[in-house]
């Protein structure tokens, strides 16, 4: 029997649960108990895989293992600390939140489980479903603008990449294959499939899809709707939502290299990258809003994924390996965020200073947090984007290369001068007197994902390796 | 393709021009009803696709389109006591040409994509895309929430045309993807709307601006 319908069903169980517990105190302890049931269910599917069966709708194939990996164990971290912040924060009803949070953690199992590209776009539809009334749960208009935007924008995204969806399918029928969206179907027709549909397809569905990860010119929604919602969501969007629609992203890819397109897709892929990474560091400099700051970098590593994939076998390695990294790094940073933001009740640096007097624990690992999305040495992100790197000059493309650094290092400036006011100097006595202490609650989980970033970067342990190598062979080889 | 597919495509091109070029919120909200009901029909229309499954999700999807949500719609606009739409940042008549323009694009355009022998001399793929920018240009450009859940209507609207080049093929996922995508992402946005409504007191976007760079 396979394992599919346990993932699916037991966050959903948990929800009917939590609407049934009236008790706010108590309902946010069934977000632990969720995700540690998820990371332990997820060991199993990764330890003892089941045959891939061509026919499923529900499998986990290679590229849905790493989606499936980074999702549990955000949302492990995530739960702990939301468990703790949701105490903090007792006089606001959280029903709806825990709901949405657990809806979170089944749609989002559905996104890496499918392994048909009808039912892939539905799980994200209700990815973006779920998480709106989680952006909308401080009440503020703030949050209701964000909200706002998050909704519009991320429909159209996704109604355009329902449309190129549906090209996709056509492109199958044309071909004579009766329409089909199952990836093994199409990665086993793929060099049949009709062309021009099928160019048609991929820019949709980058559109679409790229709407959902952020990229520019579609990231609109990303700064306010980070910037608004409460920490842990900041974090399950970043890391989470993100890997989803770059799975999304994944499977049309592999189609269209399956295709022999693999040229007409990486330059759209290549320009898409660079666009957002440049886009990102322009905002990024004298960014003054904590949250608003992070969510550019999240701007720039989507653009970093998708400039990776542009490159092809040579980066994919790299290009894996940064879907993890990315989203435990966001993790430390967003959550770390959130405690400086509820130290200061504020996330200006124009309020914000001397972080790490003010909340030692936090401040230090938001600093740490930095240098590792940054891209410094020893955590993981050094590792996957100077693999991507190395890709691109193995590529032989010099000039894709020197300006992924340059931006790098842009980023590494304008990002760093924000946080460096964040971090250093003396709070003020306004903030001094805020009850916000670190807890165990609010630290452990954001060590607990720096510990990981680190030990990627330091040793890269064994098995993380050899599933995104067999990922990158799934990406490569045929079906 | 059934005798009556393309005069219907034909009306479903018209009513586009027709949402783009009228100030009234309450003549756009007519006019997507109508676009709405009409492709609701397509499935109908199809040879084969008599049965009591498609069948009743087309009265669905005629219901939900061309009643239920242009009510939602109109009481929505009652509550806030706004009629027309303000200037938008592209004038009305400039609206009209550049969707006239986008249906000539989406033409020619369609012309390069190759159709099944089943499906020549269908109007369904320039209608659709037609209809898809007809969608973009409302969102891009006007400035009340409500006329922007209209604009995303639209927008569904030509995904769901050109769902019917696949409806026999697959009318599970193309039904059921157009059918969630319809009636969720409204619902959804018609409960934020009402939040903007009671938070902001208007349902005018530009108030909408707090969060700028």
């Amino acid at each position: 029997m396979s394992m599919a319908p346990l993932f699916l069903i037991f966050p959903a169980v948990a929800a009917v649960l939590a609407a049934l517990i009236p008790s706010n105190r108590w309902r946010p302890w069934l977000l632990p108990v969720a995700g540690t049931l998820h990371a332990a269910l997820t060991g199993v599917a990764l330890v003892r895989p089941e045959p891939l069966s061509p026919t499923a709708w529900l499998a986990l194939d290679p590229l849905g293992k790493v989606i499936l990996l980074v999702v549990s164990l955000l949302f492990l971290c995530c739960s702990y600390y939301a468990a703790g912040y949701l105490r903090s924060r007792s006089e606001q009803p959280n029903r709806v939140f825990c709901i949405c949070l657990l809806f979170f953690l089944s749609t989002a199992s559905l996104v890496a489980w499918s392994r048909h590209l009808g039912l892939l776009w539905v799980a994200v539809e209700g990815l973006t479903l779920v998480t709106a009334p989680l952006i909308f749960f401080n009440h503020t208009q703030q949050s209701i603008e964000a909200t706002w935007k998050y909704m519009v924008v991320g429909s159209v995204g996704i109604a355009l990449a329902l449309l190129g969806t549906f090209f996709l399918a056509y492109s199958a029928q044309h071909a004579g294959h009766g329409a089909s969206l199952m990836v093994s179907d199409l990665l086993q027709h793929a060099p049949a499939l009709s062309k021009p549909w099928l160019h048609a397809a991929f820019v949709l569905l980058l559109v679409g899809y790229g709407t959902k990860m952020g990229l520019a010119p579609m990231h609109t929604w990303k700064p306010d709707a980070y910037g608004e919602a409460p920490c842990v969501v900041g974090a399950l969007l970043s890391g989470g939502v993100t890997s989803c629609a770059f799975l999304a992203l994944l499977r049309a890819y592999h189609i269209s290299v399956a295709a022999g397109e693999v040229a007409y897709v990486c330059r759209l892929l290549l320009f898409m990258g660079l666009l957002s990474m440049a886009t990102a560091s322009l905002f990024m400099v004298g960014q003054r809003d904590m949250k608003r700051m992070l969510a550019y970098s999240s701007v720039e590593h989507m653009g970093i994924l998708v400039l990776g994939l542009g490159l092809g076998a040579p980066a994919l390695f790299g290009t894996l390996l940064h879907v993890v990294n990315n989203g435990l790094t966001k993790g430390v940073l967003f959550l770390s965020a959130g405690n400086i933001h509820r130290a200061y009740h504020s996330k200006s640096t124009e309020q914000v200073s001397g972080a790490m007097q003010r909340v030692p624990l936090s401040g230090t690992l938001f600093f740490l947090g930095f240098l590792a999305i940054t891209g410094s040495p020893p955590f993981g992100p050094f590792i996957s984007e100077f693999l991507i790197l190395n890709g691109a000059f193995r590529s032989g493309r010099m000039v894709v290369g020197a300006l992924f650094l340059v931006l790098l290092l842009i980023v590494f400036i304008g990002m760093g001068a924000t946080v460096l006011k964040i971090v250093q100097g003396r709070p003020s006595i306004a903030a001094r007197k805020t009850s916000y202490r670190d807890t165990v609650l609010s630290g452990a989980p954001i060590l607990a994902l720096l510990v990981l970033v680190l030990l990627i970067g330091v040793i890269l342990p064994a098995p993380l390796a050899a599933l995104i190598n067999d990922a990158v062979r799934y990406l490569e080889g045929q079906p | 393709m059934s005798n009556f597919f393309n005069p219907i495509l034909v009306v479903v091109l018209l009513l586009n021009l027709f949402v783009l070029g009228t100030s009234r919120i309450t003549s756009v909200i007519r006019g997507v009803a109508i676009q709405g009901a009409l492709i609701g029909m397509l499935p109908l229309l199809l040879p084969g696709h008599v049965s009591r499954g498609a069948f009743l999700m087309a009265v669905l999807t005629i219901v939900l389109k061309g009643v239920v949500i242009p009510v939602m719609m109109n009481r929505a606009l009652r509550d806030v006591e706004i009629k027309r739409e303000v200037e938008p940042v592209i004038g009305f008549q400039a609206s009209v040409i550049l969707g006239a323009l986008g249906a000539v694009w989406a033409l020619l355009f369609a012309g390069r994509l190759p159709l099944t022998e089943a499906h020549a001399d269908s109007l369904v793929v320039p209608a659709s895309l037609a209809t898809v920018l007809t969608g973009f240009i409302l969102l891009i450009t006007r400035f009340k929430a409500l006329t922007q859940v209209m604009g995303y209507l639209v927008l569904e609207n030509g995904v769901f045309i050109f769902g019917m080049l696949l409806v026999q093929a697959m009318p599970l996922v193309v039904e059921m993807g157009a059918l969630l995508d319809l009636f969720v992402a409204v619902f959804v946005i018609c409960i934020i709307v009402n939040h903007i409504n009671r938070a902001f007191s208007t349902l005018d976007t530009r108030q909408l601006a707090s969060l700028k760079e």
